[in-house]
């Protein structure tokens, strides 16, 4: 009989239920029975199946269940176009301040001025860092600040008398593009990169036609690629009356280096648990705040924060043209408030420095790693660089298999097959946060994982050894959906 | 102001100092680190920092902040009756601490199911949970709040039914919920109907049948805005062969109120900020939504899913994700991407901690207590309840003055009295919203009881 560690066998938190233990103690009822306060037949039965665990349970089952998952603070996570740098504390001790979290969101103005005026300075704070005119903190994540541009683009072109069919997207875009796009009313019309991964302007002009409402480009894109042409290309869409979308997933390229506006850049979101180090919490809360230019300010989300002259604030619900709400209440206050820690942290010379750094990183890795491994765009990058498998192949052996070769190394695997203009992708991202060291023990790892594929690509193909699990039947899981626990019966 | 020289400048977040700079340079095989930045043309780079306050330390940041926070009035020294789609209930003191831990906080998503084995098998436990409070079957890894929860259920359900473009919604859904929905279909061709109340609160169910011809789906929302108790019954008697969402905005009302599953709703799903997640001016929330099992390949957002590793052993991974936008892009079921995950797993660890017995006793002293208070005020001289139907810890109050008024006065008091009725909707200008949790103490709602007469008493002067 084997043994297996008990770490890897931690059960479901209803496998620990016993009838009988509690995780809780309420205060003892202190009215009188309010009888009959709803109909009996509106009363359920007890809830099937909940569990019944004391807290010593829950904190065993949470702790032992969080040591199976890595993370920024145990190591480097060097997953592209994901900016997975160092979440600092003091974001979380101020998010935690008694005053915001027991504020409530339908509180009148005057009794939150604190929130408004924090809400006014990140608004001021992301003006200036865009080089734009105004920004709106609605948005709770990346995509759905991109839905909010698209949806401004949509009413303003709506507002001059065509809100037209087609927005375009480059082949290397994230995903969230044209889903955004078409959630928003659109049909996506794909541009082909050219042999840099950029966009040719004559690419561009020979598909911007009277019925393309804008452009959606990642800047620098998805390889890390600056697109040099960016100025000409928001002339050629605004000639034609059509705009220039940015999506700002990899703004920590040019964090103070440059600025969107600068660039003619029309609408950009900015995903503030990437670049402004908000925790991404294994998958989210995020925060997608969206700058617009000037043409685009009247179609900004209800409501906007407003300073008046004696120094106090307000919610302003009177935009006319406004696009509407995009979400109930203010956002995801909570994380603009740890971002907004984050940026007065950094300060003008903090946040050019992450820029730097971000990008001398991953031209470190670049250079120790390009000697084993393909480089499929020569073209010089900035904040993260894309490989591929190409030098892997001729022995059978994947960009997955290298990834999960990786763990057994220590280190999350950076993001794979992605962008998809890449064949056998690997996209590496290790942020202004990783001191040389990790990076040198990273790029040993993918040096030694390189050698394996050659001399015993078996024990690459068949990696991860070490982890709490192995590879994962992930067809099985798709055919036949397991999606909740069941009780035996 | 001058630009500062990258190799001496430093900050406590950033490790790497001029050594290690000058040395990666080196391999690199550049003379400095703005060579890295060639790309970028020169009429588009900044000359200059940007116009931002900082660096500051830690000790600044707090005092500066601090300030801030203690600008506010809030339930940290006020007693609040605030709900309205965000309430405040006892919160477990572990799960705070829990969630500090760095690998809850700083992990992503779970994309190498390796090395996330805690964070998919936590999704899984909270998708479990909210099947079982629903009654429904499958439940996604969550969606950003309650409102735009609505949006993707509108959405799911237009999915159901090709030709069909009219949907359906309460007039006593949330309001901010409902204008969410507009804004999030505005160019998708959909028709909204909204319909209204009977004189007990509860939707008009004449008006509802009248409205579901050519139909897809309808929502309403229960408890809904004002407090009241749907009887769902009715409303899925009403509404044969439309898709019936059922809209949750204070979830804990699911431990004590016979769950959407099952009476027949197809989709539950509303706002998971009651499960012990502090009100936070509105977010970070956790949107949930179950579904039934045939709905499952139209659900938007992560779902995970059981599976095997190669030496057998039972694991999570994220599953179906030929629905999501990275694969399917422009066609798929939403373009979620990040959702809320920290938050479900809060409300994972709200629920297993409360468990069978725990959900029962908040939701019971809940409804219980908001009884007790609403059958106090009714008693005053002068206060009216505008909606006689049942309540479970929110209802609606009626005086013969401005709500605003009141409420300034109830302020005054120390007493955070409520929301404002008529900021939502017309004709309710006296009327305000008094939400009540098991963190009430008697004393608390008698106090009120004696505020409100009092400043209706004032306000008579």
């Amino acid at each position: 009989m084997t043994t297996e560690p008990k770490m890897n066998r931690e059960g479901l938190i209803f496998e620990h239920s016993k009838k009988g233990r509690r995780g809780y103690k309420l205060p003892a009822l202190d009215v009188p029975d309010q009888e009959l306060a709803i109909p009996a037949s509106l009363v359920r039965d007890e809830i099937a199946n909940e569990v019944e665990v004391s807290e010593v349970d829950v904190i065993r089952h949470f702790t032992r269940l969080s040591k199976l998952n890595v993370s920024i603070d145990a190591g480097l996570y060097p997953l592209g176009s994901c900016t997975m740098k160092h979440n600092p504390r003091i974001n979380e001790e101020i998010a935690r301040t008694p005053g915001f979290a027991q504020s409530h969101p339908l509180q009148p103005d005057h009794q939150v001025q604190g929130n408004l005026e924090l809400l006014w300075w990140l608004e001021q704070t992301l003006k200036e860092i865009f080089g734009m005119p105004r920004v709106t903190l609605q948005p709770v994540a990346g995509a759905h600040g991109e839905l909010t541009g698209i949806l401004m683009v949509h009413k303003a072109l709506a507002k001059s008398g065509n809100a037209r069919k087609y927005i375009l997207i480059p082949d290397s875009a994230h995903g969230t593009n044209p889903a955004s796009a078409a959630f928003a009313g659109y049909e996506i019309k794909e541009l082909k990169s050219n042999n840099r991964g950029t966009v040719d302007l004559s690419v561009l002009e020979a598909a911007v036609t009277e019925d393309v409402a804008a452009l959606m480009i990642t800047v620098p894109n998805t390889l890390g690629v600056f697109e040099r042409e960016i100025k000409a290309m928001a002339d050629i869409l605004h000639a034609k009356g059509a705009y220039l979308y940015c999506d700002g997933a990899n703004l920590n390229a040019y964090l103070g280096i440059a600025r969107p506006g600068d660039m003619g850049i029309d609408v950009i979101h900015s995903n503030l648990h990437k670049t402004f180090s908000t925790p991404h919490g294994g998958g989210g809360p995020g925060a997608g705040p969206v700058g617009v230019s000037e043409r685009l300010v009247p179609f900004i989300p209800t409501p906007t924060v407003e300073r008046r002259d004696d120094g106090s604030f307000y919610l302003d619900f009177g935009h006319p043209d406004s696009i509407g709400r995009m979400r109930a209440f203010n956002g995801n206050f909570n994380v603009l408030v740890r971002a907004l820690t984050y940026m007065r942290s950094m300060g003008p010379d903090g946040m050019r420095r992450i820029a730097q750094i971000a990008v001398l990183n991953a031209n470190y890795i670049r250079a120790r790693l390009k000697g084993s491994y393909h480089l499929p765009y020569d073209a010089p990058s900035l904040h993260e660089v894309v490989f591929s498998d190409k030098n892997q192949t001729a022995k059978d052996v994947h960009t997955l298999d290298i990834a999960k070769r990786l763990m057994d190394y220590g280190f999350h695997p950076p993001t794979i097959y992605f962008p998809l203009i890449v064949s056998g992708a690997l996209m590496i991202e290790p942020t202004e946060s990783e001191p040389k060291e990790e990076l040198d023990a990273f790029c040993d790892a993918m040096l030694a994982i390189a050698r394996e594929c050659d001399e015993r690509p078996e024990l690459v193909r068949t990696a991860p050894h070490t982890t709490p699990v192995r590879r994962l039947d992930e067809a099985r899981a798709a055919r036949q959906p397991i999606l909740k626990w069941n009780p035996a019966p | 102001m001058a630009l500062p020289d990258p190799l001496t400048s430093q900050h406590r977040y950033i490790p790497n100092a001029s050594e290690d700079v000058r040395e990666m340079l080196d391999v690199i095989g550049v003379d400095s680190i703005d060579r890295l930045f060639d790309t970028i043309p020169d009429a588009v780079k900044l000359d200059r920092l940007l116009d931002v306050p900082g660096p500051w330390s830690e000790i600044e940041t707090r005092r500066w902040f601090r300030a801030l926070a203690a600008k506010n009035k809030t339930a940290a020294d006020h007693t609040s009756f605030l709900g309205g789609g965000a309430y405040a209930h006892y919160q477990p003191a572990c799960i705070d601490q829990l969630l500090l831990r760095a690998e809850w906080l700083t992990a992503y998503t779970p994309y190498q199911p390796e090395v996330s084995q805690g964070t998919l098998q936590s999704i899984f436990e909270y998708q479990t949970h909210q099947c079982m409070l629903t009654a429904l079957d499958v439940a996604n890894a969550s969606l950003y709040d309650g409102s735009t929860a609505l949006c993707e259920g509108v959405l799911l359900a237009e999915r159901l039914h090709k030709n069909k473009t009219k949907v359906v919604i309460a007039k006593s859904v949330h309001p901010h919920y409902r204008e969410t929905v507009r804004t999030y279909v505005q160019n998708l061709g959909l028709e909204i109907v909204e319909v209204g109340w009977k004189a007990d609160g509860r939707v008009d169910l004449t008006e509802l049948r009248g409205a579901t011809e050519g139909a897809f789906a309808v929502a309403i929302q229960s408890p809904n805005f004002f407090g009241v108790v749907e009887d769902y019954d009715a409303i899925v008697e009403a509404t044969e062969g439309l898709t019936r969402i059922a809209v949750v905005a204070e979830a804990t009302s699911l431990g004590i109120l016979t769950p959407p599953g099952a009476h027949g709703f197809d989709i539950c799903l509303g706002e998971g900020q009651a499960w012990g997640v502090p009100p936070q001016f509105g977010g970070p929330y956790v949107g949930f939504m179950v579904v039934r099992d045939a709905l499952k390949r139209h659900m938007p957002g992560r779902l995970v899913g059981e599976t095997v590793d190669v030496d057998g052993r039972r694991a999570y991974v994220l599953t179906l994700a030929t629905r999501e936008q990275h694969i399917r892009r422009g066609k798929a079921t939403s373009n979620i991407c990040t959702n809320e995950a920290l938050i479900a797993l809060a409300a994972n660890m709200y629920l297993s901690l409360m468990g069978k017995e725990g959900l029962r006793e908040v939701a019971l002293q809940s409804m219980q207590k908001a009884n007790y208070l609403r059958n106090r005020l009714a008693q005053i001289a002068g206060v009216e309840l505008p909606f006689a139907g049942p309540v479970y810890n929110e209802f609606a109050v009626r005086t013969p003055f401005l709500a605003r008024e009141i409420l300034a006065d109830l302020e005054h008091e120390k007493i955070l009295g409520g929301i404002a009725l008529g900021d939502f909707y017309e004709g309710f200008n006296n009327d305000f919203l008094v939400a009540v949790t098991e963190l009430h103490t008697r004393e608390q709602l008698d106090h009120f009881v004696a505020a409100l007469s009092a400043a209706i008493a004032r306000e008579r002067r």
